[in-house]
């Protein structure tokens, strides 16, 4: 089956059409180019493999059963990563229901203002250094570590890249919003990964110490 | 020109990055950042996690993902 190419908005609204009429062929090839995505928002959230398989896998069958509700009002697949967002949810609220965390936690709210824990100087970091595991590795706990609204939130813009408001309208939240926990989720992040920065990501002859600025 | 608190800049840092604040607010940012090494480590480092997160983090897809999902759809 050949790939979609989704920037083809005509091509999609036929596609769109004939899945309407129950063609699944023509379903899977919008959802197909955007499976990795599909993925992505439930990896994010799930943080083990076949539980974000079985959510996005999920997620397009819904969309597959429910394309009468698409109005085209978003992309399609903007429309397929937030139910897929919801299916991951669901499935980490099954299996927290035992406990009263990510209720609290949804009910916080986000005024309070976020202090940065300490003020080390990162110099830039070479492309190279990605390539290596220790930093990878580095990089998965500290989104892991991130509160999961920090993290979808995260994922949505820096990973999969929708707008402010493509982020807002697959969360259910407002711009705003999504703003004030980006900005958290970014600086919470730069708190996890900087003592890593305290000389260890140096490369070759390159180091990037910690400098305290005081 | 107003000057802006370091806490005024930390709010607004990922809107800055994002280039999502009013030219009148960077221009006081920027002005800020020049004579605040704190407020510019911040800057540095949420410019880095911006740049590790969107080249960094990838989640290999597990193999055959695309013939289960085709084969789902087809059964549906």
């Amino acid at each position: 089956m050949e790939a979609l190419n989704p920037s083809l908005e005509t091509r999609e609204s036929e596609l769109v059409q004939q899945a309407r009429a129950g063609c699944k062929e023509a379903f899977y090839r919008l959802a197909q180019p955007c499976e990795r995505a599909f993925f992505a928002a439930a990896m994010g959230i799930l943080n083990n493999e076949a539980d974000a398989e079985e959510a996005a896998q999920e997620a397009v069958l819904k969309a597959f059963t429910n394309i009468s509700r698409f109005r085209g009002e978003c992309k399609f697949s903007t429309w397929i990563i937030q139910i897929c967002i919801n299916e991951a949810r669901l499935k980490i609220r099954k299996a927290r229901k035992h406990l009263y965390e990510s209720i609290d936690e949804s009910k916080s709210g986000e005024d309070g203002d976020y202090f940065p824990r300490d003020f080390a100087d990162w110099r830039e970091i070479p492309s190279e250094a990605l390539e290596r595991k220790e930093l990878r590795d580095a990089l998965q706990r500290a989104m892991a570590s991130l509160p999961e609204k920090y993290r979808e939130v995260l994922i949505l813009r820096d990973i999969q890249h929708l707008s402010i408001e493509e982020t807002a309208q697959v969360l259910g939240i407002g711009t705003g919003n999504v703003k004030t926990r980006l900005l958290r989720a970014r600086l919470q992040m730069r708190d996890a990964l900087a003592p890593g920065i305290d000389g260890n990501w140096s490369l070759g002859r390159q180091e990037y110490a910690k400098v305290r600025a005081w | 020109m107003i000057e802006i608190s370091c806490l005024e800049v930390w709010k607004e840092i990922s809107n800055f990055i994002d280039n999502d604040v009013e030219p009148e607010l960077r221009a006081r940012m920027e002005a800020h950042f020049k004579v605040c090494a704190h407020c510019t480590a911040i800057l540095d480092g949420a410019h880095n996690v911006v740049k590790l997160v969107t080249d960094g983090v990838e989640y290999k897809m597990p193999d055959g993902f695309s013939r289960r999902l085709y084969d789902k759809i087809k059964d549906k």
